[in-house]
């Protein structure tokens, strides 16, 4: 098993384990922290793939996988941060964070 | 240079030369790890009979003056004291987090010197990001501040953790901007470098950034934001004494209570440390005919001064309640870090003479005026009247 | 796939398992702060410097910290930790977790039987900060300022949705 295997292996099992969180917690908060999960394996294959992958020596070229990251990184931060705003906001008028309480509730 | 100035260094060739060559790495790990872990907590109790004194003798009081020849033993005392005590904890509090905040604290505080230049040639991780590595880690100990907080279950612990981390992270972007200025100016993120390019001399004044006008602001901005992070006074409404009592440990006792105040302590020595490696020049001397002084001299010198300088705000400036906190963080600082970077950035690309220096001056006068106003005007207190039982 | 490596993924995964599985919701929170730092080390096991700093601090210092302050808000650190019954969970878990394993098994199946397993480990790329910036500046300047716009609009955008309206 090449070192590149092992690091997608791992990110699998990490994005396998959020969309289990996400699918079946009960709580809004936790089923955001499984989407997290999920983006920060994607992250991880990226910089195994810009690691161990094929890529040119000159330029921008070898840089692409770092960037694609830093800003997926950027990306993933300012959708948590709206995301737990409407999670707030729900909260406001639901009193509630449970989604079995607030799918299909009347708003 | 000099034999005295490479002296450990040369030390600790010599003994990594004595072991046999299979611990080879791992005796030069330890020698270059050790010291670190010997020397600060050291310092950290020379600080606090310093402090004591400094503070008592600001407020017209001697401070501890029985443990020994002018209370210099007085470390010893506090050391026994806080081993002997009982460690209470809480009933109803979350056990393995509250076991854990004050080691994640300690280990978040230890982690940030190996990359602080303390002289030279001596450094422990000459890493291509230092800076970045130094903020990365400091913003970790947020977390465990948090843990210490939330596991206590106590209503006040739980705020002064809260203020605490809100304190931290606004106060993390002026201290991020200032910094970016000295990056720019230096075109790298690595600790040794940015001190080596702050060497040399004109005339006898030496090359470094806070003899320019953004870096004397900056400077200025990066003192007052590492005031704020590491919860000391005028910003220690976190932990202040008279306000919620101790703040995020109130329910530690004994020997926790001593990891986070050393915790404390130590990260007010890094951030000092590494305002000194930013803008003081790191271990350079700052006069040309001074250079024969050892260079880790120099480095703990200026950290003492900063210390001492850390003391004196303690005892002089009153507290700042959370919202003047908070709002001066916000609409002061960032501002004004923000024009730290553009003055620095004019700075950078002009031609040496007078005219960056005007320029940088104008840009940063002209906003800490606007500023200034703007804050001020806020506060608009009418003039005190008094009204008479007649 | 050196012993650092191995210990680097244990954690991260036993953090990203307790983030999913943990009763309280704030030790849900922690482990994910956990998972966080497991994947900045083992961005830097890798070797990218940048990345994994990066990555401690924007997620570790930022997006753990404000998880955890949404999760107070809403009092989920409230009450004592409930017990992990049927109540913590959605409706027919099981249909979850079953959807999660196809994709974890379809996921290692690819890996196993794609034809990049059978090249040499290439050197580490070149990479410093400079080249970073530079590539950042140059190849990859209109990205950043959508970024910068993104970013903006999100804060924005957050402090709207999340503002108290008024009675």
């Amino acid at each position: 098993m090449t070192p590149l295997a092992g690091c997608l292996l791992v990110s699998s099992m990490l994005f396998a384990v959020g969309l289990a969180g996400a699918l079946t917690r009960r709580n809004t908060i936790l089923v955001l922290v499984g989407i997290e999960l999920m983006l920060n394996s994607a992250n991880l294959n990226f910089v195994a793939f810009w690691r161990f992958g094929p890529h040119s020596q000159d330029g921008a070229d070898s840089m692409t996988g770092m960037i694609f990251v830093l800003f997926a990184i950027a990306v993933a931060a300012a959708e948590a941060a709206v995301g737990l705003a409407l999670i707030l906001a729900v909260y406001r008028h639901a009193k509630t964070t449970d989604l079995s309480q607030l799918i299909g509730r009347r708003p | 240079m000099q034999p005295s100035d490479q002296v450990f260094v040369l030390l600790k060739h010599w003994l990594v030369g004595q072991s046999p060559s299979m611990l080879q790495p791992a005796v030069s790990i330890l020698l270059t790890i050790v010291p670190i872990l010997l020397i600060f907590p050291v310092l950290f109790a020379l600080t606090t009979v310093l402090e004591r004194k400094g503070l008592g003798r600001i407020q017209n009081r001697y401070g501890p003056n029985r443990v020994g020849f002018f209370g210099i033993l007085q470390p010893m005392a506090d050391a026994v004291k806080s081993l002997t005590k009982e460690d209470i904890v809480p009933a109803s509090a979350d056990r393995a987090v509250h076991f854990l905040a004050p080691l994640v604290l300690l280990a978040v505080a230890f982690v940030p010197y190996a990359v602080l230049p303390i002289g030279r040639n001596m450094i422990a991780a000459n890493l291509d990001a230092g800076v970045l590595f130094f903020f990365a880690i400091g913003a970790i100990s947020e977390l465990s501040v948090f843990m210490a907080g939330w596991s206590s279950r106590n209503k006040y612990s739980l705020l002064g953790a809260l203020r605490a981390v809100a304190q931290m992270i606004s106060y993390e972007v002026p201290l991020l901007l200032s910094s970016i200025g000295v990056i720019m100016a230096a075109g790298s993120l690595s600790t040794v470098e940015i001190v080596e390019k702050q060497a040399g001399f004109t005339g006898i004044f030496p090359h470094w950034y806070v003899l320019t006008p953004w870096g004397f602001v900056g400077f200025i901005l990066f003192m007052i934001a590492a005031t704020a992070e590491t919860n000391r006074s005028p910003f220690d409404l976190p932990e202040g004494e008279s306000e919620i009592i101790a703040g995020y440990y109130i329910e530690y006792s004994g020997f926790k209570f001593a990891l986070f105040f050393l915790a404390e302590y130590l990260g007010m020595f890094a951030i000092s440390g590494l305002g000194i490696t930013l803008f003081l020049g790191g271990w350079l001397a700052p006069l040309p005919f001074l250079t024969w002084i050892p260079s880790w001299i120099w480095f703990f010198g200026k950290l003492l001064a900063i210390v001492v300088g850390f003391i004196w705000v303690r005892g002089t400036l009153p507290r700042l309640r959370m919202d003047q906190l908070m709002n001066f963080a916000w609409k002061f600082m960032l501002p004004m870090a923000l024009v730290v970077v553009v003055a620095a950035g004019a700075w950078r690309f002009l031609p040496q003479g007078v005219t960056r220096w005007l320029i940088s001056i104008a840009f940063l006068a002209g906003a800490y005026v606007l500023l200034a106003r703007g804050v001020e005007s806020r506060n608009k207190i009418a003039k005190r009247t008094y009204r008479f039982a007649e | 796939m050196s012993t650092p490596f191995f210990i680097l993924a244990a954690v991260t995964l036993a953090g990203a398992w307790g983030a999913m599985t943990l009763r309280g919701l704030v030790h849900c929170a922690l482990a994910l702060a956990v998972a966080f730092a497991g994947i900045g080390a083992l961005y830097l096991n890798l070797g990218a410097q940048f990345l994994g700093l990066a990555q401690l601090l924007v997620y570790v210092g930022a997006v753990a910290v404000l998880i955890v302050f949404v999760i107070l808000l809403t009092r989920g650190g409230d009450a004592d930790a409930p017990r992990l019954s049927a109540a913590s969970f959605a409706p027919w878990p099981l249909a979850g977790l079953a959807v999660a394993a196809a994709v974890f098994a379809v996921l290692g199946w690819a890996i196993f039987h794609s034809s990049a397993m059978l090249s040499p480990t290439a050197a580490a790329p070149q990479n410093n900060i400079r080249q970073l910036g530079v590539a950042l500046m140059d190849a990859y300047v209109l990205p950043l300022e959508a970024i910068g716009l993104m970013l903006t609009a999100a804060l924005i955008g957050a402090v709207v949705v999340a503002m108290k309206e008024k009675p």
